[in-house]
Order: C-alpha cells, then structure tokens, then sequence
C-alpha cells in the first residue's frame, strides 16, 4: 500500500482536563442468545473516555453502539448477556477505580445516575407521564441524594435554569412540553446529581435541526461549566465531527476507527468511516458527488470471517477474510491514537478502479452476501 | 384570494416538464377546543411539474404534511382548489375518487407502519395493481416488474416475506413499488428517508431520483434536512408556521436565504467541516454571551407564533414593529425566487441591493 505523503494538520489535542481516563472498556464482549443461536452484538470492544471529553460513538442501527454502552453501565438483561471484558470506572468520588462488570447489586445502586446517569433517546417514553417535572426531578434526587426537602426543592429549579427552561414549568407535565423542552427536562435530570460521565443515547435524534443545535451547544455548555464526560451515540456522524473530541466508528458489533473528530473528517482511514463521510449531502460548499455504502451490515448471528465490512467494501481484497479486526496505529497519522481495524487502507487512498482495478481476487466476497444487493442507482441532482 | 406577487414568480421546477398539478392558496383550519382554530395551512400555491421534485422544507408543526394530504386528497380543504392537469379536482364519486389516486400516490415516512404486518409483499403490490391498473393486466408480471424497479431482486425472494423480514431500507422500497403500482403522475413523498440510516439514505434518494427520471413523476419532497433538498429538488418551498416564507432553486436558497428563517434552518444544519467551533464559541461566551442569550429567546419563542403580523417574528432577530403588525406576502426577489419578509433589505442585502424599495410590486398584504 502506498503510503499517504499528505501532512496531517495538528489535530485538536482531546481535553485530558482531569487525571486520564474515567472509564475504560476492555474487551467487552456482549451477546443476545436466541434460539437460533447467540448474535454476537458487541465483540472484545475496547473504549476510553477521559475526563472532561466528549466522545462520540457512530454505527448504523444494529451496529451495537447501544449496546455496547448499556452493556458496559450493566443495563442490559436477557438475553443479553456479557460473555467477557471489564469496565474500570475511576471517578472523583471514588476512591479507587472499580469494575463495573464485577459491582454487586448494591455497590452498582450507589454509582448508578450518581456517578454515570444516560440521557435517553425517547423523552416522551422515558418521562413518567403522571409526575409534574418537579416530582420527577424530585424523585431522582431523593433516591440518589441525601438531601433536606427544601434544598431538594431549590435544586430542581437550579436544574431548570441550567437547562434554558422557565422556572414556571416545574408544575408542568411531560404532555404540556415541546419536544425540545422534554428532552431538557431529560438532561436536566441526568445532571441532578451532579454525574461524572453522562452517556446520550440519540438525545436529539427526534428533533427538529434548529431545537437539536440549541440543545447540543447547551449541552456543550453544561459540559464546560460542570465538568463531566460524555459518551455520545448517534448514528449521525456529521454531528460527531462538530461535537466529539474523539469519535469511535463500529460497525457490525466492532470498532473499525478511533480518532479525532480533525482526523476522522480529514484523514479517516478505514472505508466505512470514508463511506459515512461520503453518504450525507453537505449544506455548504460545492455540491460533491455522493457515493453513500451499498449493501447492508452482515448478519451477527454467522458474522464473515475476518472484516465484517468485507462485502459492502470498494477495497476489498482475498486477504480480508482473514484480518483480525486488531485496531492499529495509522502510520501515516501523526496522532498516535488513531487506529483503524483495517491493515491495508491508508488515509487518502484511492479505491481500486471499476474495471479491473480491484486487487486480485477481490470478485470473491461479493458472491457471499446472502442478501440481494442494491446497486447504486446513479448520483444525486443530476 | 390569490396572491399576485406569488403568480410572478416562475417554478425552478417549470423546465423540467409540463404542468402536473396545482395548489392555488390552499389553506386547511383544524378545530381545536371549543373556540379555538389552528391555521395549520395557509393561503399556499406551488405547482408541480413532471420530472421535477419540488422540496417542502419546514420544521415538525410547520404544516409540510398537512399540505401533502390535502394534495393526496386525505384532507377537506378549508379554502383554495387544487389541480391536477389543468382541470380542477372534484371528488363526487367513487370512480372519481379512484382516479384521482391513481394518479397521486403517498408515500409514508414510517416504513414500519405503513406496511400491513400480516401480509407478504406480494399482497402488498398485487392490490394496487388489481385495483389502479384493471381486471385484463398481468398482475404477476407487473410485480415483477415493480420489484424490478425498486431494485428488490431477485422478486420471487422477496415477494413471499412479511414485513419484520425486512430491514428498513427494504420496506421502504415496498412502499415506493407499492406507490408506483398505481402508474402516478404525481408522488408526494413525506420525508421517505428519514428513519432510515445515514448510509441508506443516499441510496434510497437516488433511487427515488432515478425513478422520477425513468416515469417523468412530479415529486413533492417533503423534509426537515434542508440539505438533502438541496442535493435532490429543483426547487424549494420553506414552510413555516402553515405558510411558505421562501420559494426558489434549491441551489440560490440553500447557498443563499433570504429569509431569515430559513437563514436559522441552514445555520442550524451540521456543518461537518466546522470541527466544533459553532458549538464551542458559543460554550466559551458561557451563559451571558449573546450566543447564548439568543439561544434562549429562540428556544423560549420556539414554537411561539405571532397572530397578526409575520408568523416568524417572535424568533425572528430583524423583526420590527411592521412585522408584528401585517404578515408579508411572498415578494419577488427575482423570476424564479420570492420570500415573505418585510426585511429584506436587511436579512438579505445582498439580494435585494438593486432594487431596494422599488423591487417590491406590491407593499402591503392585502389578500
């Protein structure tokens, strides 16, 4: 492969504000048993998320970004089950780190939305639709607070103010709410007892671009005032690159990419991450040609040997059905923790020509898909 | 009840082909409560032409897929008419009703729901086809040739599976085969790719690009993603608060809006090359800053729409007391452009420079 001799620009160092790391995800393997046989939703993942950082985690749906994070904050339930791995927490409050995946019931109670609390994607389903948002933000505080009532009281109305909503609202219930306003209110209780890392589930998925760029720069907002890690996952990459210090790509139950945001948008390694950045159409600047991903993610039940993004890919070669999906260094890359789970594709090289420009044998791992594929049906606004 | 200054603006859409169907200042009123009325469309013309997508571009409430049904004929309309080939639509009867949806054709946002759990794709297709197409036509054929279409191959595979065995991409091909069953003229499409994933998406647009080209459609593009209008639509039509507040070639009104809302739309949409710095300054003016201060007024009005004057002007930063006093007509920017603002001069200096004050055929709203 030749390398790329293009300069990589000084990428945004990630805010490492406090000590390293607050959580690190090693290995973590997650499966859903079924009765046709385990589906393998999230295989030997590692992850870290440093303190005061925003991380993004980007998949298609089924890509096991959910739950890959669900499993690493113990909140998943059969079938689901974790099979290997350990999630070391290391937060302020702690006095030294613990493996979640080791807590007993009662010690995992005390971390649990005190130390690591989730905004989730559905407010209107994840608010209780007979509590006023006082008596739920209430609810959260006394379960995870020890705190007198009257200070209780004072602190949901700090909450609201931190979150951009009147005051007045408190007696408001989750039905009278706009869409933008709920999930407010959601991260509004994420931050009620003042969390260390809180994970976002697809928070502004539902909403409007207008609400979902108030929220995420209030959202970016709290993060500096407050100091907590996010972890946040969408399948939305082209938000990541203007949100995450670092973005993690999976795919198929498996990182295939960690970098900067800098490095993803402008030197991203791995075909599926180039995919992505190529699938969504750009408000500015010149109209590019789109190439979008044909094919769709493999089936976890029997995943391909060696890279599970073989058939969809442009480089594909014989030797990708044996690749162990180990992610490595970019050799090209001047930012030591970029890593691509594929050994063969450098930043800024070009796919292989249509005719014949594939490298040898590279016929193969379409033959292979069980599903028809679609071709590509042309480009966009001709 | 026509606006004049809105029949001086040619359709980006118009070379594309003949004229397919019309909304002359169509507007829908829902009751709600015991006094209380929700404009939900108001007083909106656009036309449609064959070969051409039109983008409705709008926020969630903004009355985009109220306009689309009352085009599809799910809904009554309060006032205005609707055309389709030049002749107006009257539903009396049965046969008339038919007719008229075999020409236009929904298309749902939500591939899970709008397929029938219980029944295999084949049924799904074969039912229109029966039904649109008459008693003496191969239905077996023309599935196949549906399927074909929509590029679900190899057919017979495809035909016997119910809809959970189908990815989302897939169902939504069903819905399109399903839609072209019918042999449409006109398909009005609300927001067809916007449960699916990012990677999908694209292909699912250029299918639905490569299909209106093949059947010379005329496309009603409904949408929230204003970048995605621009990539797909001849023209677009920004809706806000039941009212179309911009109208021009996607290209001039994505790269440049005139009015200042759809200046906030394109604002607000990801910017993928700005690394964080939108978000980030506005963090670093932390609390007080302006940034923020604007944030929360547009939040805090978000949703807020005024009853006299421009719809836009609680949110809105230009607003002045004209606006809050008479709602603008869609002024002429230039033959194929026109926005709602009696702001131009300063929202949009740039594109009403040469013919500030006298560029404007008309200056107040009188309908």
């Amino acid at each position: 492969m030749n390398a790329n001799p293009r300069q990589v620009p000084a990428s945004p160092a990630p805010a490492m504000a406090g000590s390293g790391s607050v959580l690190e995800i090693r290995d973590l393997s997650v499966v859903y048993r079924t009765p046709g046989g385990d589906v393998r939703a999230v295989d030997q993942v590692n992850l870290d998320l440093a303190a005061g950082e925003v991380v993004g985690l980007a998949g298609e749906s089924g890509s096991g970004k959910s739950t890959l994070v669900y499993g690493a904050s113990r909140l998943l339930r059969a079938p689901a089950l974790i099979t290997s791995g350990s999630v070391r927490y290391a937060g302020r409050r702690v006095t030294e780190p613990v493996d979640l995946l080791r807590l007993g019931p009662d010690d995992l109670r005390k971390l649990r939305w005190r130390e690591i609390a989730i905004v989730f994607q559905s407010a209107m389903n994840a608010l209780n639709p007979v509590l006023s948002v006082r008596d739920q933000l209430l609810d959260v505080i006394r379960a995870h607070l020890r705190m007198p009532r009257d200070e209780a009281r004072d602190r949901t109305a700090h909450l609201l103010d931190l979150v951009g909503i009147p005051r007045s609202r408190l007696r408001s219930y989750p039905h009278e709410l706009s869409g933008g306003m709920r999930q407010r209110v959601m991260i509004a209780m994420a931050l009620a007892t003042d969390p260390e890392v809180v994970i976002m589930d697809e928070p502004t998925t539902a909403l409007d671009v207008v609400v979902q760029r108030d929220i995420l720069a209030q959202i970016v907002e709290l993060k500096e005032e407050l100091n907590f890690s996010i972890l946040f996952i969408t399948h939305d990459l082209s938000l990541l690159l203007e949100l995450a210090d670092r973005i993690a790509v999976m795919y198929a139950g498996q990182l295939l990419e960690v970098a900067t945001s800098g490095e993803i948008r402008h030197e991203a390694a791995h075909p599926y991450t180039r995919g992505l950045l190529n699938s969504f159409p750009s408000l500015r600047g010149p109209r590019r040609e789109l190439a979008g991903i044909p094919g769709s993610p493999p089936d976890l039940r029997n995943p391909p040997p060696g890279c599970p993004f073989l058939p969809r890919c442009a480089y594909g070669t014989d030797a990708c059905h044996d690749v162990d999906m180990q992610l490595l260094q970019v050799s090209t890359s001047a930012d030591p923790g970029h890593v691509t789970a594929c050994p063969f594709v450098l930043p800024g090289t070009p796919p292989p020509s249509q005719d014949g420009g594939r490298p040898a044998g590279a016929g193969a791992p379409q033959a292979d898909v069980g599903e028809p594929q679609a071709e590509t049906a042309g480009e966009l606004g001709s | 009840m026509t606006t004049p200054q809105a029949q001086d603006i040619t359709s980006a859409a118009a070379e594309r082909g003949p004229l397919a169907m019309q909304a002359r200042s169509i507007s829908k009123d829902f009751r709600i409560g015991r006094r209380e009325m929700l404009h939900a469309v108001r007083d909106v013309s656009f036309s449609l032409y064959r070969g051409a997508v039109v983008a409705l571009v709008g926020e969630s409430g903004s009355g985009k897929s109220t306009a689309a049904r009352l085009l599809a004929g799910q809904e009554r309309l309060t006032s205005g008419e609707i055309q389709l080939d030049g002749k107006d639509i009257r539903v009396a009867s049965r046969g008339d009703f038919r007719h008229y949806k075999s020409q236009v054709q929904y298309v749902f946002q939500d591939p899970f729901a709008s397929l029938n759990p219980v029944h295999t794709v084949r049924y799904h297709l074969e039912r229109p086809v029966k039904l649109h197409q008459g008693g003496d036509v191969d239905v077996d054929a023309e599935v196949a040739a549906l399927m074909e279409q929509v590029r679900l191959t190899p057919a017979k595979q495809f035909l016997v599976k119910y809809p959970h065995e189908l990815s989302g991409g897939q169902r939504q091909r069903v819905s399109f085969a399903r839609a072209l069953a019918a042999k449409p003229s006109v398909l009005l499409a609300d927001e067809p790719v916007s449960m699916l994933d990012v990677s999908i998406r694209l292909e699912m647009l250029a299918l639905l690009n490569d299909l209106r080209n093949r059947f010379k459609l005329a496309m009603l593009y409904i949408t929230h993603d204003i970048a995605s209008a621009r990539y797909f639509a001849d023209e677009v039509l920004v809706m806000y608060a039941g009212e179309i507040v911009e109208r021009g070639p996607a290209e001039e009104v994505t790269q440049q809006p005139a009015h200042p809302y759809t200046q906030l739309l394109v604002a607000s949409a990801p910017d993928p090359d700005n690394l964080g710095s939108t978000l980030r300054r506005s963090s670093a003016r932390s609390g007080a800053g302006a940034g923020a201060g604007q944030d929360a007024k547009v939040s805090q009005n978000h949703g807020k729409v005024s009853a006299t004057g421009c719809p836009f002007s609680p949110r809105c930063p230009f607003a002045e007391d004209r606006c809050r006093r008479e709602d603008p007509a869609l002024l002429r920017i230039s033959a194929t452009r026109a926005a709602a603002c009696w702001r131009l001069d300063v929202a949009a200096p740039e594109l009403v420079s040469g013919s500030s004050g006298g560029g404007r055929t008309t200056s107040t709203s009188t309908p």
